[in-house]
């Protein structure tokens, strides 16, 4: 199929940036979307033009490194991640507008890469449990029921893209966030630091310049993982009881 | 499923002597001295790591503070290790390439984690998981060490549900295991199908606490050019900030390398796009012996090669050989047709035929090279790339009938989608299509018991080292490896290098320093001055198709000979004809993928050389002249019970082969059948 592809092109943080046209020919339903894109980018490597930047690694839709809003949506137009969605859900002639992840605490560092720092610093204030290597009980010491396991499985197979800041108007990680409360809260050993934990990650989402939730849900729609809106249900519970305690 | 059970035989001299053929790799190398791991305790094996960790030298609290160590990777063997030396109170610096450290490839395991807990009174034991691992490894790997790995098994467990990883668990909330890869006790731990994932989360929450506390600093997006060596130690690294383009220096009492596999050198595998063999070549050009470069693990069902456009291969779980049977079209005449108008006696379902007692459940490397060698007559299905058909039908229909489609769904249901978004295919009305694919290297830099290189100071962890697998690796052991490394093993055996520091402060402008750094901007400068006219993946992809026809899964002394001519001047052509656009001040990937491919080329040639010398079949390597008359895999234990190790001597000169004896004490090597 033949395509024209509307990509926003940018050198580095501090240049402003532009949309470019490129027309592309030959790209076959099985081709993944970064596939496409490589092969743009040999065309424009073969004509002496820079080549398109976006990050990618795994491509089978699990370390989360890619990441492209696609006609204004993030990943795309199926619920899965950029590297996973294929050609055929396009068809011949279509014009596909491809830009970076949208977000104030997510800056461009080049065309369609952006810096998702932001992610780590919130789990280094608290998405984590503190268990020094050595220190800890025989596994089968605290039992966890099956129900809360899954559950916490469940939430705990975010992949830190960022389709959810990016889809969400206000710019906010309550997802993401909600995601890892509710991971670590589900589980007896989650338990010692939960008020900790909510209050540091709040703090630090609000500090990178991530926006608030207003219930729109539109990050749970882009979510690849299907991460439910109720974690972040969960979130506003563990902050409001961790104020009442004191923190 | 048999992961890697009985597939070789011993070698029977009548058939295939080796010293009738002399020395295949002959004009290829440098005989060199024997290499011996001077760190292993004797005694008895099950006693041998405490005495060594009783053994090990002390690092005093207030002295730990003044240690520097660089660790290169973040993902199951750097991760962990990072966090574990942090909460000792070394000041770590972790580099990895990716934009978090979460986002290593050890996130993309998926079946599950070994351990020896024995939760289900079935007669497991570490002294069975030691067992069934040096089995699995062919008896290619090192004794001492792979009982260690299953002594720390349980510790990794403990530890992991510790740090909140939501493994399966069963109704009385206590840890699921199930059976993986063909052993006969049920000892794998598992996340679903994301094992991986979430002892990868569970190592970088650990880490990211550290970096919170302090103890370590975290560099994303810079990648590790060039190993600083002072006086034979190794002292630090250069990288480049992918972003910024900086060539930076970083100094350290010691550095570790956790940068993974090089599987990617056949360009289509089922590694990230950005694992690389970089951290370790570099290394192995300073001193650092590279062991067994040749061992490469080939998983047979993967989903195949659409077209010369793919970039990377998919790997599903190989349980789906339990139920489905694989066929190719007995006729070249109906290969393009739909599958489901073949009728019954026009279907060769060849593994049944050829091996009738275990049908679809051959071992991995069996399945692997039957699967090419119908594709290689012409009888492969599937898109033709290149004018080859690469895949074979993986049917269900019969399963179905017997099953209903709900007891499949049950069992396969997250395959069988990820399948149909890749494929665009419904693997419940048509058949499946698989073909092999490189998934995994047992081969990489020596270390001895400490997990030191052969540079002093140099520390290797996880698959970038050499030293569990043998010459195959069992299902569900990656993961434990990776983990019983960084936070078990190696911060135990740091310790006694670290006593003797720290080591004497080293200037930026040292000359060694001074040349690492020269020789990262040189290169840099040359890749973006060449102003050739191909890029460098259509090198890479070149590269990688003459590794997987010659060095794949069958090898032969006249196709690896020809695989080296084919290297060497496709190695000299890239050097002189690449284009790689932009500047060096920016983010360039084309840039990062040029000094990738290069260290590629170099190593791709080593494994060459080193499959030339092994004209011997075990475990995942299969050599063309080393088999039974049945075609089974044929072992020389006379000839190659031992380590490969290679030493880099220089661009001009051949490498040179230290060989490691095998010995063993606490299991006896036996003669296998899987008949």
């Amino acid at each position: 199929m033949r395509l024209t592809l509307k990509i926003w092109r940018q050198p580095n943080a501090e240049t402003q940036g532009a949309m470019h046209t490129y027309e592309i020919d030959g790209v076959s339903d099985d081709m993944s979307f970064l596939e496409m894109l490589d092969v743009l980018n040999e065309d424009l490597i073969a004509k002496g033009e820079d080549p398109v930047a976006f990050d990618s690694d795994c491509r089978e839709g699990i370390c989360g490194a890619c990441g492209l809003m696609i006609n204004g949506q993030a990943h795309g137009p199926e619920v899965t991640t950029t590297c996973q969605l294929h050609m055929r859900s396009f068809k011949d002639g279509d014009e596909i507008v491809v830009e970076p992840w949208r977000a104030d605490a997510f800056p461009v560092v080049k065309d369609l890469v952006v810096d998702r720092g932001a992610f780590d610093r919130i789990i280094q204030a608290g998405g984590y449990i503190s268990v020094n290597t050595g220190s800890a009980p025989e596994a089968h010491s605290v039992p966890v029921p099956r129900d809360d396991a899954i559950r916490a499985f469940n939430v705990a197979t975010c992949i830190g893209c960022g389709a959810c800041v990016a889809a969400c108007p206000n710019g906010s990680a309550s997802l993401f966030m909600g995601a890892k409360i509710t991971h670590l809260g589900e589980l007896p050993q989650g338990q010692p630091e939960r008020d900790s934990r909510v209050v540091g990650m709040v703090a630090q989402h609000d500090a990178e310049g991530f926006g608030g939730c207003t219930n729109i849900g539109e990050c749970t729609a882009a979510c690849p993982k299907e991460i439910p809106l109720d974690v972040i249900s969960r979130l506003n519970w563990d902050l409001h009881a961790a104020l009442r305690h004191g923190h | 499923m048999t992961d890697m059970p009985d597939t070789t035989l011993t070698g029977d001299p009548s058939h295939d002597a080796p010293g009738q053929h002399g020395d295949d790799a002959a004009g290829y190398y440098t005989p060199g001295s024997p290499l011996l791991d001077t760190k292993a305790p004797d005694g008895p094996i099950d006693q041998r790591w405490q005495t060594r960790k009783f053994e090990a030298r002390l690092v005093n609290p207030a002295n730990r503070r003044k240690l520097d160590i660089i660790i290169v990777g973040t993902g199951l063997a750097g991760g962990s290790a990072a966090a574990t030396l942090g909460e000792a109170g070394y000041n770590v610096k972790s580099f990895c390439y990716q934009d978090s450290p979460r986002r290593a490839h050890s996130i993309a395991a998926q079946g599950g984690i070994n351990a020896a807990k024995n939760y289900k009174e079935d007669g497991d034991s570490v002294h069975r998981l030691f067992y069934d691992t040096v089995k699995g490894g062919d008896y290619r790997s090192r004794e001492s060490n792979v009982y260690r790995l299953a002594e720390v098994s349980t510790n990794i467990i403990d530890q992991c549900v510790a740090q909140g990883v939501p493994f399966a668990r069963e109704y009385g909330g206590l840890l699921d295991n199930r059976s993986f890869g063909g052993v006969q006790v049920s000892r794998t731990f598992y996340a679903r199908g994301q094992t991986g994932q979430q002892l990868l989360i569970g190592a970088y929450q650990a880490m990211e606490r550290q970096v919170a506390a302090g103890t370590v600093e975290q560099f994303t997006r810079h990648e590790m050019l060039e190993l600083i060596v002072v006086d034979g130690k190794a002292r630090g690294i250069i990288a480049r900030d992918l972003v910024t383009g900086e060539i930076e220096t970083h100094l350290a009492d010691v550095v570790v390398l956790a940068t993974g596999g090089y599987g990617n050198v056949f360009f289509l595998s089922t590694n990230a796009m950005g694992s690389n063999v970089t951290a370790s070549w570099r290394a192995h050009r300073k001193g650092a012996y590279m062991a067994n470069p040749c061992y490469t693990q080939i998983h047979p069902t993967c989903i195949p090669v659409t077209g010369t456009h793919q970039s990377k291969l998919t790997l599903m779980s190989e349980s789906l050989r339990n139920d489905g049977r694989i066929w190719v079209p007995k006729n070249k005449a109906d290969c393009e047709k739909d599958p489901r108008e073949i009728p019954e006696e026009a279907r060769d379902y060849y593994l049944e035929r050829i091996y009738p007692s275990f049908g679809n459940l051959v071992p991995r490397d069996i399945a692997s090279r039957a699967a090419k060698n119908v594709c290689d007559e012409g009888r492969g299905v599937g898109p033709a790339v290149d004018g080859v058909r690469r895949g074979v039908y993986l049917d269900f229909s019969s399963a179905i009938e017997r099953l209903g489609r709900e007891g499949i769904e049950e069992k396969y249901d997250n395959l069988f989608d990820m399948y149909a978004r890749i494929t665009g295919e419904n693997p419940y009305e048509t058949p499946m299509r698989i073909y092999p694919a490189v998934h995994y290297v047992m081969g990489g830099l020596w270390v001895d018991y400490d997990l030191q290189s052969t540079i002093p100071g140099l520390f290797v962890t996880g698959e970038a080292n050499f030293s569990d697998h043998g010459a195959n690796r069992l299902g569900a052991s990656a993961l434990m490896q990776g983990l019983a490394d960084g936070y078990f093993v190696l911060p135990h055996t740091i310790r006694d290098y670290l006593a003797d520091g720290p080591f004497e402060k080293i200037d930026e402008d040292h000359p060694a320093v001074v040349e690492a750094r020269k020789s990262v901007e040189d290169r840099v400068r040359h890749f973006l001055s060449t102003n050739g006219t191909r890029s460098v993946d259509s090198y890479h992809r070149e590269l990688g198709n003459i590794m997987w026809e010659y060095c794949g899964m069958e090898r032969s002394e006249d196709g690896l000979k020809k695989a080296i001519d084919l290297i060497r001047s496709l190695k000299d052509d890239f050097w002189r004809n690449v284009k790689v656009l932009g500047t060096a001040e920016s983010l360039n990937q084309s840039l990062e993928k040029a000094g990738r491919v290069a260290d590629f080329f170099e190593l791709g040639e080593l494994m060459c050389i080193d499959a030339l010398n092994r004209r011997e079949s075990c475990g995942g390597h299969f050599r063309s002249e080393s088999q039974t008359e049945d075609g089974e895999a044929l072992r020389h234990d006379d000839q190659f019970a031992y380590v490969a190790a290679w030493e880099f001597a220089g661009d001009e000169e051949l490498p040179v082969l230290h060989k490691e004896d095998l010995v063993y004490t606490a299991i006896e090597m036996k003669q296998r059948s899987y008949k």
